[in-house]
């Protein structure tokens, strides 16, 4: 019974690779919705089209796109919330489904673990945080009844509630968000897990609580090797928390590589309008977007092309045509456009 | 003085609650003058929204302005008839609300909505009504084909921009707008920005701005203030405010947004959750989160105090340092 | 994960001390719940009353209710507190021992509707799909059940309905709309993200509906049983005074039904009458006052409080301060 997070052998394995393990890999991944039916057939949408990534142990990724970006959607396949199109999932290097024959899905769900965006939702009104944090304890065998006291005040102690006893007897509507959110993150790490998925963990939260979770989530990563990928709208948050970005537009992975690179220089038409459109204090006055005004079309499975093409300022006709191949514009910095 | 447009003078709201009386809004004075963006920032419960309801005297029970007043061109809007009010709304003063869908009723079309509040405030026929809607919808750039349309069956974008042209359909001399953005898509946010630069270059009307998001307001307000638990605590022009900062609560709240392009560094928020009004503590508001705490500040609450011209800044410390 | 000492030493006695402290709380809420109620107030001592007045009818008794105890149509006096009926029964033992038959049937047929919408609306909500379209399906067929033209057909067939009848085919008729807004509401906290977190956690999906969902239903539930019981309650009554119950046996209804073929009414007997009507009006109000103060507490935006008095003038004096009054 693996009682406690072992943080020695995590810093040694860090060490002595240079690039860290993949822990999740996925490739063209495809999720198509069906929305109403017109003469007996189904009508879909394509939510996810041919999205491919890595995430890597003790890294973080963040996952930038607007509504409808199919952001949420990918978290939610790996979750396993959603069953996938098509497409390729390795955990560990092995193929999902062969890993969850071997393992069971319990002990998957315990190793890729979820949070949500909305801090009031995420936790149940009629049940105290002890509750929450203990029922992952025994649903995993982490604890019996006398150690997973125990437990729980050491968790609510890492996510840095104090004092962890008196918090533990509380419920969730005599805490502020940024606790719940808090207590999420230790319901999260209750099993022990590789990876989180942070489903917009912050932007329902107070500004000035939001650097406290960042913060947080950050000292998981590096302390204790959980991988994240951080799901969010904030291209300025997703620069500051992860080493990794990935940017998306209905459904599709446009721009995706180091953060910087892709923040400070980023080469595909539509990261360059997300950036243009940040607000700044110090600019002051009409900023020019550099494209058209349009509304996010709703993409099929047999739609064609690439998504920005009806807004994009460098459109060509073959854009309409057919989705790009990735294009390696610098170490670590990939785009998908024909018009670099 | 009197120039001002909108002058609110010591305004305090409170909420009568089961579990107490909390002060929302505690003698809060400030000025808008004609055309100007007065931005006022702050967190939840800070009682920005509170301030902004009370100008135009939208609160019900269990909510009540127990004190102050809110002088409109000199004349105390707190003190109106029925009749001055129905006039003073919308005329003079509109509001467009966070989420367009809590403001727009779904079951009647955008057209209606807007001829509605054209005829209940003008003596017009419908038909001349319904061609100032159409202008309306071409000022906030829609089509007038939308007329028609109900609110589901547009995108966020447009209910915003059909919520704007509703609040100019009087072209009322100020809009006070509460959290307008927020739940848009940032690049759908910057195109409405852009209009909104263009609508007050061509009616000049002055913005109250109320939002979380400091750096939006860094960039469209002419001044800020900045509200926490209740208290104004900081105001003055915009670009003081960001660049050198006075009070403890702004300096930390600035320090909470990441930017693009700034220096990747290490950044800490302000420590603690936001103040519960029904349990404030004794002194300053903010003595339970602040890093610059002395002992004065847990047994005295700092009033506002002129720094330099039109900026002020309520702050023990600044005192101190003077 | 960290290297902190445990300091604490677990031991028995702790948990005899947390159920004590649990117990404590429960009791607690329970109080709590009454404060500043008004309805639930008197509700709850109306509702106490009458069950504790059907509990001890035999020792309350001043007669046995079913002999012939005095001359009929007695009026109220001191040895027969409400009267007696056209057989010379005494009123307030039958009243008495009528609350027993009565709520026993409202009460029962209550548990067996409640735990049927229950069953049925949970199932429904949460798994949705197939399962869904089939229990709506016969949630639609029993809603359209005419329960009271079935009773009178069955007692017309059968002679006369003994009350345990009557509590089965009440149960079983009466749980569709209840299961209706148990399933919405539990489709409501199906999508929220506790629910879905506690799936992702790897937790059963029998323990999700007994110990996440079933807790947050617990107001809507309860309202539902209560409202229940005042239907059985009056349906009860209904057949009785139509003659359709047990004559033989004493129930409010079946007292309804003697006073009206008695015209105990026309004759100026009017306590024959009128005190089984009254055990039901009071006992339906109860009831229902107690429904209103359970919506009460989990809306709170209900209560009008003392804090509505405290706002009223507190207005006034502010308006007086702006020379508005």
């Amino acid at each position: 019974m693996n009682a406690t997070l072992d943080t020695t052998t995590v810093e040694a394995t860090v060490e002595a690779t240079d690039t860290p393990e993949v822990i999740l890999s996925i490739k063209n991944l495809v999720k198509d919705f069906p929305i109403g039916q017109s003469n007996n057939k189904k009508n879909f949408m394509r939510a996810v089209n041919d999205v491919s990534f890595d995430l890597r142990k003790g890294e973080a990724l963040a996952i930038v796109g607007e509504s409808g970006s199919g952001k949420s959607t990918g978290a939610r396949i790996l979750s396993r919330i959603y069953e996938k199109t098509s497409g390729d999932i390795s955990f560990k290097g092995q193929p999902l489904q062969e890993y969850i024959k071997e393992n069971g899905s319990l002990e998957y769900a315990r190793q890729v673990q979820m949070i949500f965006q909305d801090p009031f939702g995420s936790l149940n009104p009629v049940h105290s945080i002890y509750h929450h944090i203990a029922r992952p304890l025994l649903i995993h065998k982490r604890g019996d009844k006398v150690t997973v006291k125990k437990l729980v005040h050491e968790l609510l102690e890492l996510v840095g509630l104090f004092p962890a006893a008196e918090t533990a007897e509380k419920f969730p509507h005599e805490l502020s968000g940024g606790q719940r959110q808090r207590v999420a993150i230790a319901r999260a790490l209750a099993v022990d897990p590789e990876v989180i998925l942070a489903d917009e963990p912050i932007s329902m939260l107070d500004v000035s609580v939001r650097l406290g979770i960042l913060n947080l989530m950050a000292d998981l990563r590096d302390k204790h090797g959980i991988s994240f990928m951080y799901i969010t709208h904030d291209i300025a948050t997703a620069r500051y928390f992860a080493e990794k970005t990935a940017v998306m537009y209905v459904g599709h992975m446009v721009e995706w590589g180091n953060s910087d690179k892709v923040t400070q220089t980023p080469k595909h038409p539509y990261t360059q309008l997300l950036l243009s459109a940040v607000p700044e204090a110090g600019n002051s006055g009409r900023r020019e977007l550099g494209a058209k005004k349009g509304e996010i079309p709703l993409w099929r499975p047999d739609t064609k092309g690439c998504p920005f093409a009806s807004r994009c300022p460098r459109a060509l006709d073959k854009c309409s045509d057919s989705f790009p191949e990735v294009t390696q514009v610098a170490e670590d910095h990939f785009i998908r456009c024909f018009n670099i | 003085m009197s120039k001002a447009l909108l002058e609110i003078k010591n305004l305090c709201v409170d909420y009568v609650s089961p579990n107490g009386i909390a002060r929302a809004v505690n003698n809060v004075s400030l000025e808008i003058a004609p055309g100007e963006t007065l931005g006022i920032a702050g967190e939840s419960g800070c009682g920005k929204s509170t301030l902004a309801f009370a100008i135009a005297r939208l609160h019900k029970s269990p909510a009540l302005i127990s004190e102050g007043k809110v002088l409109y061109e000199g004349r105390d809007v707190l003190t109106m008839s029925e009749k001055e009010l129905r006039a003073f709304r919308w005329n003079d003063v509109s509001v467009v609300f966070q989420s367009a869908m809590n403001s727009l009723n779904p079951v009647i079309t955008i057209g209606e909505q807007l001829t509605d509040v054209i005829v209940a405030h003008k003596r017009i026929t419908y038909k001349e009504a319904t061609l100032k809607a159409v202008e309306l919808l071409a000022i906030v750039g829609l089509h007038g084909d939308r007329l028609g349309s109900f609110p589901h069956q547009l995108s966020g974008g447009m209910r915003q921009r059909v919520v704007i042209a509703i609040a100019l359909a009087l072209e009322p001399k100020l809009i006070i707008m509460d959290e307008p953005t927020t739940a848009l898509d940032v690049v759908v946010e910057r195109e409405i920005l852009n209009e909104l630069y263009d609508l007050k270059e061509k009616f000049g009307f002055s913005i109250l701005f109320i939002s979380h998001d400091l750096s939006l307001m860094g960039e469209i307000a002419d001044r800020i203030g900045v509200m926490y638990a209740g208290n104004l605590i900081e105001i003055g022009d915009a670009k003081t405010v960001f660049s050198n900062p006075s009070h403890p609560y702004t300096k930390g709240l600035i320090a909470s947004f990441p930017t693009i392009h700034g220096p990747k560094v290490r950044l800490y928020g302000i420590p603690g959750d936001p103040v519960n009004l029904l349990r404030l503590p004794k002194g300053c508001n903010f003595s339970t989160r602040c890093t610059e705490c002395v002992d004065i500040c847990k047994t005295d609450e700092p009033a506002l105090i002129d720094l330099h011209l039109d900026y002020q800044a309520a702050c023990h410390q600044i005192v101190r340092n003077k | 994960m960290s290297n902190l000492t445990n300091t604490e030493v677990s031991d028995g006695t702790d948990n005899h001390s947390e159920f004590k402290q649990k117990l404590k709380n429960g009791f607690n809420k329970f109080i709590a719940f009454f404060q500043g109620n008004p309805p639930g107030i008197i509700g709850g001592i109306l509702i106490t009353m009458i069950l504790l007045g059907a509990l001890f009818a035999p020792v309350l008794s001043s007669h046995d209710p079913e002999k012939r105890v005095a001359r009929p149509h007695v009026a109220p006096n001191a040895e027969h507190v409400l009267g007696t009926t056209r057989s010379g029964r005494d009123v307030y033992s039958q009243v008495l021992q009528g609350a027993r038959k009565t709520l026993s049937v409202a009460l029962f047929a209550g548990i067996i509707a409640t735990t049927i919408a229950v069953a049925v609306g949970v199932t429904s909500g949460y798994f949705g799909g197939k399962i869904d379209e089939w229990m709506n399906f016969i949630t639609n067929v029993f809603l359209v059940f005419p329960q009271l033209p079935l009773l009178i057909v069955l007692a017309a067939f059968l002679g006369q309905v003994g009350s345990m009848v009557i509590t089965i085919l009440l149960g079983v008729t009466s749980w569709p709309w209840g299961a209706r807004v148990i399933r919405s509401q539990t489709m409501a906290i199906r999508s929220k993200e506790f629910i879905i977190a506690a799936e992702v956690m790897g937790e059963s999906k029998v323990r999700i509906i007994l110990v996440e969902i079933l807790p947050n239903l617990i107001s809507i539930v309860f309202g539902g049983f209560l409202g229940t019981v005042i239907y059985a309650m009056g349906a009860e009554a209904g057949l009785g005074i139509l003659g359709l119950g047990d004559a033989t046996e004493v129930s409010w209804g079946s007292m309804l039904y003697w006073a009206q073929t008695s015209s105990s009414l026309y004759t100026g007997a009017w306590w024959e009458m009128i005190v089984p009507a009254t055990a039901l009006a009071l006992t339906g109000g109860a009831l229902a006052l107690l429904n209103m103060s359970i919506d009460q507490v989990s809306n709170p935006k209900l209560k009008t409080g003392p804090h509505m008095k405290l706002w009223k003038k507190l207005k006034h004096d502010a308006d007086k301060r702006r020379g508005l009054v």
